[in-house]
């Protein structure tokens, strides 16, 4: 069977530095899967090279079955796969709608007309609970958790198939987080794939089938969320005393 | 230390925070939690001048500070942690540090006490600050904020986007700077973390203080179980 994501030998070196270095790892279909590591592991970077964003100097990245190595982020998103930023920035001046519009615009091959597309988004943002009343609000105008909705809102107007969100629940506190991981569990069961970086460990072990670490841009482990966590490399690298969490 | 009474915050037309008041003494540690969009980030950023539409007053060493500029606030020695960390991208690392620490008379002993924190940065000293992860440039804003040894620190969510391990290090850190007479104003949404580690806390919600106490009592409160503790 065909696996959604298949990355091997993947590796990319920024200067002197290696930042991912010899990864293989595959996404199966309706899987989710966290993505953790240290601070600076490179798990932001392995994402901004599935979705395009940069190319790596080796390796292969097929998804659905096709390579689609070095392919510019624009063809990458048409394919599927569609992405969160860390910071959840927006067009300022745009209405949090028409941000969302933008995606289903462009983001895909179906190209509805205006109309439609506003229909759409309004439908969209519904999906991820962004407050009705502030549909037509600028984004520079939003907090912090609307923008998050807003940011998963225009990924998803890009129907993808595929879609990588990193630390989509920062700064969320936990009653936030729970609604979070509802929200991703219910993305997934309406048949996205998702690879999601994530620190707040309640959300990573609430939602993963299956966990893979980075550390020093090398994949360390991969595996069942609870032989992961007791791990001990992964404990001494990266979790420290889970207690305190 | 810092006092605040019946403080308003508007953007705009539209008022966010409503009657606001609360202190901070000498060599505490309080902690302000409650859910995004409550208040938290704009009340703090009106306390170190960045927000000047409000109204009440905030008295910081005897002093009204309310509409003084941020830089004036920062030469008194308060210093913040901004959320969206505001790190300079395109400067190297080691010059951003040593801007936070135009001011302070021994530089050289807060950088060396900031490196023994993280690492890191001393690896990437020379690197530009835009190139680091997102970890990395948060460590790079508490850092910063931290080589003007303030009398006051503000932070808003330090641990955003740090390891669990990074988050634990960073947590004590801050307490043994407490232990050593800093006095410390923090953000968190890691609130079992922020109410283990300070002595009061209150809480923001909806622009209003809806519960304040030591944290030993709200860590126990079952309003605060349900809605920040997710139990």
């Amino acid at each position: 069977m065909t696996e959604t994501l298949a990355l091997t030998g993947v590796t990319k070196q920024i200067g002197g530095l290696t930042a991912v270095n010899n990864v293989d790892m595959t996404i199966g279909d309706g899987q989710i899967v966290g993505l953790v590591g240290p601070n600076g592991a490179g798990k932001t970077t392995l994402l901004n090279i599935i979705s395009g964003m940069i190319s790596p100097t080796a390796g292969k990245v097929s998804f659905l079955g096709e390579d689609i190595t070095g392919m510019k982020a624009d063809r990458i998103c048409r394919k599927g796969i569609a992405k969160t930023f860390q910071i959840a920035e927006s067009f300022p001046n745009l209405s949090a709608e028409q941000c969302v519009m933008i995606g289903i615009l462009f983001g895909n091959h179906h190209a509805p007309g205006m109309r439609q597309a506003e229909t759409e988004a309004r439908e969209i943002l519904d999906e991820v609970n962004f407050p009705r009343e502030k549909t037509g609000t600028l984004t520079r105008n939003l907090n912090v958790v609307e923008l998050k909705r807003l940011q998963l809102a225009r990924a998803l107007a890009c129907h993808p198939k595929l879609l990588l969100l990193d630390e989509i629940t920062t700064g969320l506190n936990p009653s936030e987080s729970n609604e979070a991981v509802g929200l991703i569990r219910k993305i997934r069961d309406n048949g996205t794939s998702i690879l999601i970086i994530e620190h707040v460990m309640s959300v990573i072990m609430g939602v993963s089938s299956r966990i893979v670490v980075l550390d020093h841009g090398e994949k360390i482990a991969d595996g069942h969320p609870h032989d992961v966590v007791n791990n001990q490399r992964v404990i001494d690298t990266y979790l420290g005393d889970i207690d305190a969490f | 230390m810092l006092s605040v009474s019946s403080l308003n915050v508007f953007h705009g037309n539209l008022q966010v925070v409503w009657d606001l008041s609360f202190r901070v003494n000498k060599g505490e540690l309080v902690t302000m939690i409650g859910p995004n969009g409550a208040g938290k980030t704009t009340t703090v950023e009106t306390i170190v001048g960045l927000n000047r539409k409000a109204t009440g007053s905030v008295v910081f060493d005897g002093e009204p500070i309310l509409g003084k500029h941020p830089n004036e606030l920062f030469s008194k020695g308060l210093a913040l942690v901004p959320e969206k960390r505001e790190i300079f991208p395109s400067m190297p690392v080691i010059e951003n540090l040593r801007l936070g620490g135009m001011g302070n008379k021994d530089p050289e002993a807060a950088l060396a006490r900031i490196f023994r924190l993280f690492p890191v940065l001393q690896e990437r000293e020379r690197q530009e600050a835009g190139t680091l992860s997102g970890g990395e440039q948060q460590m790079l804003a508490i850092g910063r904020a931290l080589m003007s040894e303030p009398r006051l620190l503000i932070l808003d969510e330090p641990s955003t986007g740090l390891s669990p391990l990074l988050t634990g290090q960073v947590f004590r850190s801050l307490e043994q700077l407490g232990r050593e007479g800093m006095t410390i104003l923090l953000l968190e949404q890691n609130v079992r973390n922020a109410l283990a580690m300070c002595d009061r806390g209150y809480v923001l919600e909806n622009g209003r203080i809806v519960q304040e106490g030591n944290s030993r009592e709200l860590m126990h409160d079952a309003r605060i179980q349900k809605a920040y503790l997710g139990f």
